[in-house]
């Protein structure tokens, strides 16, 4: 992935966040993303995000569950071997929805997680850059990416003037790697990495 | 444009209102003659029967919903609380209605739909006549009636005594919260030894007095609960559309759809449930309920069609359509899925009812429609009365501020 340069700056309030995403959507600068230690309702709709498609996704490894365990249990039952419990048809459509049914919820669940863990990036030894350690413990960090339009410094008094605080530049790789975390980078010390 | 605190009943209201309240009225003579008067009255009472039984279950369900909601310490609810009590007040009228007609079921004798009146040589009904006897059937249906009676209006009276009275602090909001919490959990109670457990075994279930199971009272809990649900959003919606409620708005109607589309999947579980036991043990005795129900190897059952009707009306319709965020917070989408829920449960009931009196063919004609528009039309016009003797906004509830905010 890219290694690219960022602007971060900490609010401690929800609102001030709601606010400065407003503004800098207005102003122009390309927001790369808000992390906070807590869901903020609302903040995907201000920052622009769209809606997830994880519920249509759900639906499609739902669908196939129940597809899967019907078209298995009678070929099964109805050609492969067919047995006679209990007198009943050997095509015995609601002894098997139960089952069914519980294989639609597997299938929907783990596909599901497993969907968002993929999108979300997260696998054990998956490590990601962290632009400020207390973003997982009691302050709200926005980060905007610094293009060749504008500079650094004329985004960090943008950024200041939006009210945040420990405005700092970065420069950090935006994808995942597998192993440690940066040695240079010290997760829990109040710390800036110089550009 | 100004906001309406009291519901004025616009004129097409109290029309219709009154004309359904007419229709009613006037099936119910027509089907007197027609039927009542035979040698076999049991096609008139039976329709009585299964009409009034469904919607006072259903009316009565949204003071179940206040209750369990104002239990659950929830609040979302409230910017429409006093719909929700209007809903209830018609118990009143409906559960009168109730109470005669099972009095004259068990009283008549030319009326043959509760076998167990006469257990004379049966040796399984002699075997119930402790539960199933007239004298229990009666004192139980009148302490059902007034239980929820009472403590409906106790509840109601608890709301409405805000709106002069403003709780002037903290320690007596809380003291208000405590006591209203109390009247909540003694409806519940309430409701649980009567909608939960014996009155759709003496109401309904006895129609098969041979027969019992042991999911028929969530069965008929779950289809009235949905239904319920599904009234209260029409209101919602249809006083959103009159400009009332300024403070409900997408948010709670999500909920609403929510709830519309949980409790059909729990009415489906119940039903599938009831059948799958009993057609894997296959017992006949427990068999023979579904046998003018459900078409097997050897025969069809007359109301084979209306069974599986309600099943796709009742769990297909919302489960498929509801499913989907935008569905949920559309008003019109939510409104007629409500109006397909309310016709299917009453289809559902129509099944419960006469799939046992009537066994050999469906009779279904416009004399029962009669009937079910007579019970709307009351339905409308004690809802709107109600609406417009209280102020919309039950303002001075603690937690009213929780509910405006409210966002999922």
């Amino acid at each position: 992935m890219a290694v690219k340069k960022f602007v971060v700056g900490c609010f401690d309030e929800e609102e001030a966040v709601f606010d400065a995403v407003k503004k800098v959507r207005k102003s122009g600068y390309k927001l790369h993303d808000v992390y906070s230690p807590l869901p903020i309702h609302g903040l995907d709709k201000a920052m622009g995000l769209r809606d997830t498609s994880i519920h249509t996704a759900g639906f499609i490894y739902g669908i196939t569950g129940t597809t899967i365990a019907l078209s298995c249990i009678s070929w099964i039952f109805t050609k492969d071997w067919p047995l006679n419990i209990g007198g009943k048809p050997h095509f015995a459509l609601p002894a098997w929805i139960p089952i069914m049914f519980e294989f639609t919820v597997l299938c929907a669940a783990v596909g599901m997680v497993l969907t968002f863990c993929y999108l979300c990036q997260l696998a054990p030894f998956v490590k990601k850059h962290h632009f400020h350690p207390r973003a997982t413990d009691d302050k709200m960090v926005m980060v905007i990416e610094v293009t060749p339009k504008n500079d650094a410094a004329e985004i960090s008094s943008f950024m200041n003037s939006l009210g945040a605080a420990e405005v700092n530049t970065q420069i950090a790789e935006t994808g995942w790697w597998i192993g440690r975390y940066d040695k240079e980078q010290k997760l829990y010390a109040d710390e800036t990495v110089s550009a | 444009m100004a906001i309406k605190e009291f519901f004025e009943i616009p004129k097409r209201y109290r029309t219709w209102s009154l004309a359904l309240m007419g229709v009613g009225v006037l099936s119910v003579i027509i089907g007197f003659f027609l039927y009542g008067t035979s040698e076999h009255p049991d096609r008139f009472w039976a329709a009585l029967l299964q009409n009034s039984v469904y919607f006072l279950l259903v009316v009565n369900a949204s003071m179940f919903f206040i209750c369990a909601t104002t239990l659950a310490w929830g609040s979302w609810q409230l910017t429409f609380s006093r719909v929700t009590e209007a809903i209830s007040t018609a118990v009143i009228p409906i559960g009168i209605i109730t109470a005669i007609i099972l009095i004259c079921l068990v009283t008549i004798p030319d009326i043959h739909i509760y076998h167990w009146l006469h257990p004379h040589g049966d040796k399984i009904l002699e075997g119930k006549s402790g539960f199933l006897n007239k004298g229990f059937f009666l004192v139980y249906t009148a302490l059902t009636l007034v239980g929820w009676i009472a403590l409906g209006a106790k509840m109601r009276k608890l709301s409405r005594s805000l709106d002069e009275n403003p709780l002037p602090s903290t320690e007596s909001a809380r003291k208000w919260l405590f006591k209203n919490t109390v009247w909540a959990a003694v409806f519940i109670v309430w409701f649980s030894l009567t909608v939960m457990s014996v009155v759709p075994w003496l109401w309904l279930m006895s129609i098969d007095a041979h027969w019992y199971s042991t999911m028929y009272s969530w069965y008929t809990f779950a289809s009235t609960f949905v239904a319920g649900i599904a009234l209260l959003s029409l209101f919602v919606v249809y006083l959103k559309n009159q400009n009332y409620l300024q403070y409900t708005n997408e948010e709670h109607l999500h909920d609403l759809g929510k709830f519309m589309f949980a409790f059909s999947i729990f009415w489906t579980y119940l039903w599938f449930a009831q059948y799958m036991l009993i057609w894997y043990a296959n017992i006949p005795e427990e068999t023979v309920y579904f046998r003018s129900r459900i078409t097997t190897d050897h025969e069809s059952g007359a109301y084979t069609g209306i069974f599986w009707f309600s099943f796709v009306i009742n769990f297909l319709a919302p489960f498929l359509i509801l499913m989907t965020r935008g569905s949920k917070r559309n008003y019109t989408t939510v409104a007629m899925l409500a109006i397909v829920i309310l016709v299917g449960h009453w289809f559902d009931f129509y099944q419960m009812v006469f799939a046992s009196v009537m066994k050999e063919h469906v009779t279904l004609n416009l004399f029962d429609f009669g009937v079910a528009a007579g019970f709307v039309g009351l339905i409308m016009f004690s809802v709107g009365r109600a609406l417009s003797k209280a102020p919309m906004a039950g303002r001075n509830h603690p937690l009213l501020k929780e509910s405006i905010i409210h966002h999922t």
